[in-house]
């Protein structure tokens, strides 16, 4: 008779293991923070030497600016702006205007202002031919630069708006170039051979010039 | 008939015995992708949200700087740039990135970045200066870091 009890149940019982395990699992999930490493990337220009003043003469054509006071109001190439969303194709028009794309090779990757025009694809071409070309705009996509100029006392939320702006035209522009979307271009993966060969060739000859200025001291 | 009869009658649960082992495996997962903070924040973040972003391939290189009015009000409530656990004053930047990069090995010390949190109350004025102070530092490598914004409609 005891002999087939001990058979009716010889395993640990394990039906509170679960529940341990529940509530090590809700722990962990509370406590856990996915460490997020996104964000705009911005390079620095390198520090400035006290001797040397600089002074760059640079075409005002060749320069978009963008200034910001302390009123969080924008003052886009000279013009009021309310519509901060704008920025986005104004840029996008600046950069690839092609005024007078030269044949001079600048840059690590020696492409001329004419190789990249010759690289786009026909949507684009077309594009510019239509639209673009004006000699008041830049003269080609290498000496193209954003100047971005915010006062001291302007809000850093409105700083990063505009620099998501400046940003998402530049990915528009890299991503059209080699067909993808600009959220597809943003996803690439350097680490991935092919992948990097996109990058580099959406990226090549159109640098992604932005600038941060010094700003005022005054709230203008 | 009988014979289905007997089937229906066998067992009727479903078997739980696997269970608990689903969750340990969560539980793993979790454990092993959990980073426990180091530092505590001592300013407010409330980030501002934006679209474009990119990811960092190489989280070895990446130090934080937080930026934003103290949480504890007898600080005052200008906006205080913390580094790991205390709060530097601008002037303390140029010493602490040169800290920061002496942990890294040589060849990784130009590429090092500073991902900055920053309040979205914060002025630009306070951001200025440490970025002219990061130049100073040789970091030139900066991101704003930021969640995703929604999609828009």
């Amino acid at each position: 008779m005891a002999r087939s009890k001990d058979k009716g149940s010889q395993e640990v019982n394990a039906g509170s293991m679960a529940d341990i395990a529940f509530l090590l699992l809700i722990f962990f999930l509370v406590t856990t923070q996915i460490a997020t490493n996104k964000g705009l990337t911005l390079l620095l220009p390198p520090k400035q030497e006290d001797d040397e003043p600089i002074e760059i003469k640079q075409q005002q054509r060749n320069i978009f600016k963008i200034q910001v006071n302390s009123a969080d109001r924008l003052l886009v190439e000279d013009e009021p702006l309310d519509d901060i969303s704008q920025i986005r194709d104004m840029v996008y028009d600046f950069v690839l205007n092609f005024g007078s794309p030269g044949d001079a090779q600048k840059g690590k990757d020696k492409v001329s202002d004419r190789d990249v025009y010759n690289s786009l694809p026909a949507s684009m071409k077309s594009y510019i031919t239509r639209n673009l070309g004006s000699s008041e705009s830049s003269d080609g996509p290498s000496s193209a630069i954003v100047s971005l100029k915010a006062d001291r006392g302007s809000s850093y939320d409105i700083f990063i708006q505009i620099l998501d702006e400046l940003n998402a035209a530049y990915n528009k522009i890299y991503g059209e170039r080699v067909g993808i979307s600009d959220e597809e271009f943003r996803k690439l993966n350097r680490n991935d051979p092919r992948q990097k060969e996109l990058y580099d060739r959406a990226r090549s000859g159109i640098p992604k010039a932005i600038s941060i200025a010094e700003p005022t001291t005054q709230g203008g | 008939m009988s014979k289905f009869k007997k089937k229906t009658t066998s067992s009727q649960d479903i078997p739980t015995a696997a269970l608990p082992d689903i969750i340990f495996m969560l539980l793993f997962f979790f454990m092993v992708s959990t980073v426990l903070r180091e530092t505590t924040i001592k300013v407010e973040q409330r980030i501002p949200r934006a679209e474009q972003l990119v990811k960092l391939e190489k989280k070895k290189l990446v130090t934080y700087l937080y930026i934003g009015k103290p949480k504890d009000t007898s600080f005052g409530t200008e906006p205080l740039v913390q580094a790991n656990d205390v709060f530097i004053g601008i002037d303390g930047v140029v010493k602490w990135v040169n800290e920061e990069k002496a942990k890294l090995s040589e060849v990784e010390r130009d590429q090092i970045t500073i991902s900055m949190k920053v309040d979205e109350e914060t002025k630009m004025g306070i951001i200025v200066d440490v970025q002219t102070e990061l130049r100073e530092a040789n970091a030139r490598k900066i991101m704003y870091a930021t969640p995703q914004k929604a999609e828009k409609n």
